[in-house]
């Protein structure tokens, strides 16, 4: 079978990728999708560790970590939600997506 | 090395591969489809850890709907069918820096671990105890407060998404 | 004698007992098994569709008071097959500025996402590809699959019509997705499993007769979840340039064709297996055969229905459509899905008939409050469309918006 390593070397490089990807994209759905990347990294890791607990104690049954992903689903999707609302938004009301162009506030 | 062992490094470089392309790839809506094969690729992960749920639930959130709505709001955001300018910023060099020193940092942490070398076996069947995860989500003595928290924020993030999105030129005339 | 009551494990048995004296491992034997398997569940429903195109004809015409095909072949059975050679030996086209990779990805995306479903259906007793224990989430799963390559085709035509059809085409599948899940969530509380199998063999009576209202709303969001003719207003022929595929011919257009037709059978296969009780039927248990047959006879009832609802019924519009699934639909399948616990709890000491009856009652008397409520509101306020004052089409208008510069 597989080492628990490598889910955590891929769960760790995805995670690395994602923030990467908040970092250097100018367009807000970018930095989106990069913060979607690094919750998946989070899951694979709950999820391998999850595998982990469970083949070394079976009994009782290990829930806490699917509960966790569950709810890391629930916060993703909520996230989503409320961020790509607010691109749309600011796009409405500025002509522009680009995260460099939204200041506002900058006086 | 074993057939499960070759699927998993397929699996995986694709995935990595598409991730890389998710941030660098210069029309979002590439992006956006790079992104796609990515999350596939994670929910063939979930497949090979033996928690077919949650890799069912991952194609369906994330594919059927949380990576629909990004396609939607870049169609939405983006003159139709054409390229903007750089989507990247200009020195990219110091964020790939600094995600590479997180890198080396996760991965020599990690590997400090006692369990790092441990393979995984596979699980007899039914283990994956789906029963038991609904009922430890609505027992008051389980996860019930967490579970009732996360679905009233994603009933606020509902609300709160349509209420921002909302287009109010009609009522403004 | 065994193999007429079960030919499937028969069959089964005897090929790999053949692959074991060629020289095959036991796991040589188990790759090949499913491989063999994977073809037969991708070709049969493929090659089964050819003769669907024929039956979906002839009763479509018998409706509208046509013959229908009757050139090729006797009564025109071999119709389809001039069809798909026609098909076949058409040049493959890729508009000037498409997306390569999405535009050729889209059909192969909408054709794997129907047969995908085909992996998870009891057949019959020994007859199903994969047993999984998360049957119906796959089968929603895969639909979402199939939005994508609807997307990918829009997206990549390089086509303004196909893009905002691909707009159209989805907003109406997400939207009537959201009724299918909760609905498909009641035979998943009756049968306490997810799995497809055991749904199947809870079914005692048939969830038809435990839960009508939700079978009734599950074939309504079917039709619209096929794009069949009460909701076909993404691609409606007679009003629109037709849907997402307008810039595909020749084998690429007939595979999303083969779809639209193979999507239909599969959902009438999903109504059956969760609602009419699958392979379940006297005999079944004892006689795999016979299971399979009930199936297609109930799978065959529900597909006419399919059709006669395709060729009789007017097109709605697009309000309508959004109103009937957001105001009436959703709401009545989120009360269900409240109700029927609460029901069930109430009677869980009773005997079985007066459970049933209870449940079903419970649940028709929420659809009929849930429809009464849902029309008085529309019957109050009538839905306007467009604008009085101002008709869109006139030139003047198009040309002189006030507000149509950068605000």
């Amino acid at each position: 079978m597989i080492p628990i390593s490598w889910y955590l070397i891929v769960a760790a490089a995805l995670f690395c990728i994602g923030l990467f990807g908040v970092f250097v994209r100018k367009n807000a759905v970018g930095i989106l999708m990069g913060v979607e990347l690094m919750l998946n990294a989070v899951n694979i890791n709950l999820i391998a560790f999850w595998h982990y607990h469970t083949q070394v104690m079976a009994n009782p049954p290990q829930i806490s970590a699917l509960v966790y992903v569950a709810i890391v689903f629930i916060v993703a999707a909520a996230e989503v939600a409320v961020g790509l609302a607010l691109v749309i938004s600011a796009y409405r009301r500025r002509q522009t997506v680009v995260v460099d162009d939204m200041n506002l506030l900058k006086g | 090395m074993s057939g499960l062992q070759i699927i998993f490094i397929l699996v995986a470089a694709v995935t990595l591969f598409s991730a890389l392309m998710v941030v660098t790839v210069r029309r979002m809506m590439h992006a956006a489809l790079w992104l796609v094969l990515a999350l596939f690729g994670v929910a063939v992960m979930f497949a090979t850890l033996q928690a077919s749920f949650f890799a069912v639930i991952q194609v369906l959130v994330y594919i059927g709907a949380i990576a629909i709505l990004i396609i939607f709001s870049i169609m939405l955001t983006q003159r139709v069918l054409e390229t903007s300018g750089e989507q990247i910023i200009r020195n990219w060099w110091l964020p790939a820096l600094v995600a590479l020193v997180l890198f080396g940092l996760l991965a020599s942490a990690l590997s400090l671990w006692r369990g790092f070398g441990e393979q995984l076996v596979e699980l007899p069947a039914g283990v994956e105890n789906i029963p038991a995860l609904g009922k430890a989500l609505v027992d008051p003595a389980g996860y019930a407060i967490p579970f009732e928290v996360a679905s009233v924020l994603l009933l606020a993030a509902l609300i709160g998404a349509i209420y921002v999105a909302i287009d109010r030129k009609e009522k403004a005339k | 004698m065994t193999f007429w009551s079960d030919p499937f494990t028969v069959v089964q048995q005897w090929f790999n007992n053949l692959l074991a004296t060629i020289g095959f491992g036991p796991i040589g034997v188990r790759i090949v098994g499913m491989l063999v398997g994977i073809v037969i569940l991708a070709v049969g429903p493929m090659l089964f569709t050819i003769f669907l195109i024929w039956v979906e004809r002839k009763v479509i015409s018998r409706i509208q008071d046509r013959i229908g095909p009757n050139r090729v072949g006797p009564f025109g059975l071999f119709q389809p097959f001039a069809d798909m050679v026609k098909i076949f030996i058409k040049e493959h086209i890729t508009p000037r500025g498409a997306d390569w990779l999405p535009y050729n990805l889209a059909p192969v995306l909408a054709v794997a996402a129907v047969l995908m479903v085909w992996a998870v259906i009891p057949f019959t007793v020994t007859f199903f590809g994969v047993d999984l224990n998360v049957g119906v989430l796959f089968i929603i799963a895969v639909g979402s699959l199939g939005e994508m390559g609807i997307i990918l085709a829009g997206w990549g035509s390089n086509n303004k019509y196909a893009l905002l059809a691909m707009f159209r085409s989805v907003a109406q599948l997400i939207s009537y997705e959201i009724p299918l899940v909760l609905c498909s969530l009641v035979p998943v509380m009756l049968a306490g499993s997810l799995n497809l199998n055991d749904i199947v063999k809870a079914q005692e009576p048939w969830f038809i007769v435990t839960a009508p209202a939700t079978a009734i709303i599950f074939f309504i969001v079917s039709l619209a979840e096929i794009g069949r003719a009460p909701f076909d207003l993404a691609e409606a022929e007679s009003e629109i340039v037709s849907g997402f595929n307008i810039e595909y011919s020749g084998l690429k257009f007939g595979m999303f064709y083969v779809a639209e037709f193979l999507h239909t059978f599969t959902v009438a296969l999903i109504f059956a297996t969760l609602f009419l009780g699958g392979w379940r039927g006297p005999g079944a248990e004892q006689y795999p055969i016979l299971g399979f047959v009930y199936y297609f006879i109930k799978v065959g009832v529900v597909y006419f229905l399919l059709m006669l609802v395709d060729g009789t019924l007017p097109r709605l519009r697009i309000d309508q459509m959004m109103n009937l699934n957001w105001k009436t639909l959703t709401p009545i399948s989120l009360a269900v899905l409240v109700v029927f616990p609460l029901v069930d709890k109430l009677m869980a000491g009773s005997p079985t008939w007066l459970r049933v009856l209870a449940l079903a009652g419970s649940n028709l008397l929420v659809l009929v409050i849930g429809e009464r409520i849902g029309t008085r509101r529309l019957a109050r306020a009538p839905a306007e469309v467009g604008s009085r004052d101002r008709p869109v089409a006139r030139p003047e208008n198009v040309l002189s918006q006030p507000d149509s510069g950068a605000r």
